[in-house]
């Protein structure tokens, strides 16, 4: 085994390891909520997907940055790898969020700030990936998904505020949120292994995912180049 | 005259020119607006106490869509006769070709939008005349918004497969602060109890149109190279 395929293997113990800890504490460590109950657990996965989601958006946005200004491959596949990722955690939120709220709220969805800002930021990154589908050529799909990819963060902030404004029901940020919230010491700590898991979980998707555009690339440079030698012959 | 500006002017005046002779952009969107106002009195009864909570968001939905409507045209008269290659050969700055753009959008936007007001207010029996100044100014505001981004989005969706299914895709997700803002303004205008907010909402447009015009102004360059 080559030394790259020695971290890989490590890196999937790794993995291994922290997702085991954090199912085991989250459902058989934490303590109960009191008023909650169980439902309250989905909170731990909720939450950090939604935290990865961010930070999967967030790369998006730097990598289209790094590729307007540099034009390196490595952005567009970063961008294109991370993006999928976000989208699928931001699925995850927005499926494990009414499943909690339908007990907690007593509906599915409300149309409160942070519920619809997620909902919208699903949907700008659901449309970088039409884009992205909807452009041949390598060079300047990868030009237009850098733009889009800027643009829809930037928005973000201004879609939260705008929303804010119009009406918000959301649980207020139980960390460094105002007086009165807070988690107890052991939810916090599972809550903060839980998130740990999922960032490793991340790196983990993300350094598959550009392996395989990486590889899929390669054999589409080779098919065109097979495809040009047999027009050859 | 500077010459940046000249250049900016020389595009925005064969635009003009070019709309004038076709009309294909201000025709479109203002039977389409036209049709949205009118196939919304089916969806409610169009009595004076529901038009007067309905009317800020069915405005914008019909400002909006028309809007779209007439962004999908905007680049694809370039496309004939190698007319953008032209564009792009000309001895100028690329944020010139944009700003022409967003001229022209603008102003075609904005006739569209003047027509369809007079048309809602019509139809709907509503008194637009009391707060006609504030009004065009969250008209103004709102419409720019949509044009400064919409002009970017234009040329990023030119180009690709389905690129007219593809702008109001990539335009009303990201164009959804604006919306709310200017229906916001709007129905603080209509509503007497909500007078107050009208301030706070013109700010967040103002905001929300110096953020993207910055933002697609240095984007601009990267879309329509070659």
């Amino acid at each position: 085994m080559g030394q790259k395929s020695w971290m890989a293997a490590m890196g999937g113990g790794a993995l291994l390891l922290v997702m085991l800890a954090a199912l085991y504490s989250t459902f058989l460590w934490v303590p109960t909520e009191r008023t909650m109950g169980h439902v309250q657990r989905i909170f731990y996965f909720h939450m950090p997907s939604a935290v990865i989601a961010s930070l999967a958006f967030f790369v998006v946005f730097v990598s289209g940055i790094g590729y307007l200004l540099s034009r390196k491959s490595f952005w567009d596949r970063l961008a294109l790898s991370s993006a999928e990722i976000g989208l699928t955690f931001i699925t995850i939120t927005l499926i494990t969020g009414p499943i909690w709220a339908r007990p907690v709220w007593g509906i599915w969805w409300t149309w409160d700030a942070r519920l619809t800002t997620t909902l919208i930021l699903g949907l700008i990154y659901l449309s970088y990936l039409m884009l992205r589908a909807c452009v041949i050529d390598k060079e300047r799909r990868a030009t237009l998904a850098a733009v889009v990819g800027i643009v829809g963060f930037i928005d973000v902030p201004l879609v939260f505020f705008s929303i804010r404004w119009f009406r918000t029901q959301h649980p207020q940020p139980v960390l460094m949120g105002g007086q009165g919230s807070g988690l107890a010491p052991e939810m916090r700590l599972n809550l903060l292994l839980c998130v740990i898991a999922f960032l490793v979980l991340f790196a983990w998707l993300l350094r598959l995912r550009y392996r395989l555009e990486t590889l899929s690339e390669e054999v589409e440079s080779i098919r065109q180049g097979v495809l040009v030698s047999r027009g050859e012959s | 005259m500077n010459l940046f500006f000249r250049q900016v002017l020389a595009i925005y005046r064969k635009d003009l020119l070019a709309e004038w002779r076709g009309k294909e952009m201000i025709s479109s969107m203002l039977v389409f607006g036209l049709l949205v106002i009118v196939v919304f009195s089916f969806a409610f009864e169009p009595d004076t106490e529901e038009t007067a909570r309905l009317m800020p968001g069915l405005l914008w939905i019909a400002m909006g869509f028309a809007a779209i409507l007439g962004l999908n045209r905007s680049f694809s008269g370039e496309l004939r006769l190698g007319a953008l290659q032209g564009l792009l050969l000309a001895p100028m700055d690329r944020s010139a070709i944009y700003l022409g753009k967003l001229c022209g959008n603008l102003t075609f936007m904005l006739l569209a939008d003047g027509v369809l007001l007079v048309c809602f207010a019509v139809l709907y029996n509503f008194s637009v005349l009391p707060v006609l100044w504030k009004l065009l100014v969250v008209v103004f505001l709102g419409t720019a918004g949509f044009a400064i981004v919409g002009t970017l989005f234009s040329a990023v969706a030119l180009n690709t497969r389905m690129s007219e299914v593809l702008l109001p895709i990539l335009q009303l997700p990201i164009t959804v602060p604006l919306m709310i803002a200017a229906i916001e303004a709007t129905a603080a205008l209509s509503n007497p109890s909500r007078t107050a907010d009208y301030s706070g909402w013109l700010q967040m447009l103002a905001a929300f149109d110096i953020i993207f015009f910055v933002l697609c102004l240095w984007l601009f360059e990267f879309v329509i190279e070659e």
